[in-house]
């Protein structure tokens, strides 16, 4: 088979964890490109900023904790991971309260970000 | 970057972040619910004013259409699905939902 070009593909993530499957099916769908050793960045924005809330507790909930599995990222190389400022604030949040690093970002600065890619990929 | 809205402004904030992200210039489709934002009169009128002189903002005819919507916002560009299909050709497509 033909050597592909490596695609850029930004996964913007925008749902809270819990609520809906959008998260966590975010969550397989940058692990499973990123096996594939695709160019990923993820940003955070509005209610995606809360999937990446410390201190997730689900077991009286008896779902999946699958915040920290976030931190495996990482291992495969994704490290461009972005968190919008203004969706942080809103909420009371700020890095320190994230289970994983991110860059914290002005909406026009991941606009352009945005603008870079080849694909955009909403959860 | 053609960015595409298809929940109602008033029952999610898809058109606020959108506007927020989008720089000027961008197209904006609205679509099924959508379409809604282009209703004159509501709260969101003021927000899609200002978004229009920013913004060529497209919506789908046969959407508005069947939701009785019959005062549109100025300046919006009533179209169908094969415009639709034209501008996805021509832009990067940031969907939000």
């Amino acid at each position: 088979m033909a050597e592909k070009e490596k695609s850029k593909i930004m996964f913007l993530m925008r749902k809270a964890a819990h609520g809906s499957i959008y998260a966590y099916e975010g969550l397989e769908a940058i692990l499973i490109m990123g096996a594939f050793e695709q160019e990923i960045s993820v940003a955070f924005i509005d209610d995606g900023v809360f999937v990446l809330k410390k201190e997730q507790d689900t077991k009286p909930l008896g779902v999946k904790e699958f915040s920290r599995t976030f931190k495996t990222l990482e291992d495969f190389d994704i490290t461009n991971i972005y968190a919008d400022r203004e969706s942080l604030e809103q909420r009371g949040l700020t890095a320190d309260d994230l289970i994983i690093p991110v860059k914290v970002m002005e909406a026009g600065e991941i606009a352009k970000l945005m603008e870079g890619q080849d694909v955009l990929l909403p959860f | 970057m053609l960015h595409t809205i298809n929940k109602s402004p008033f029952f999610s904030n898809n058109l606020e972040s959108c506007l927020r992200f989008a720089k000027d210039g961008d197209p904006i489709m609205l679509y099924e619910d959508g379409v809604y934002a282009v209703l004159a009169g509501t709260k969101i009128e003021p927000a899609m004013k200002d978004a229009l002189k920013k913004h060529p903002v497209y919506a789908i005819e046969a959407d508005v259409k069947a939701r009785g919507i019959t005062k549109v916002l100025e300046s919006v560009y009533l179209c169908d699905y094969s415009c639709f299909v034209g501008l996805v050709e021509q832009h990067l497509v940031s969907p939000w939902f």
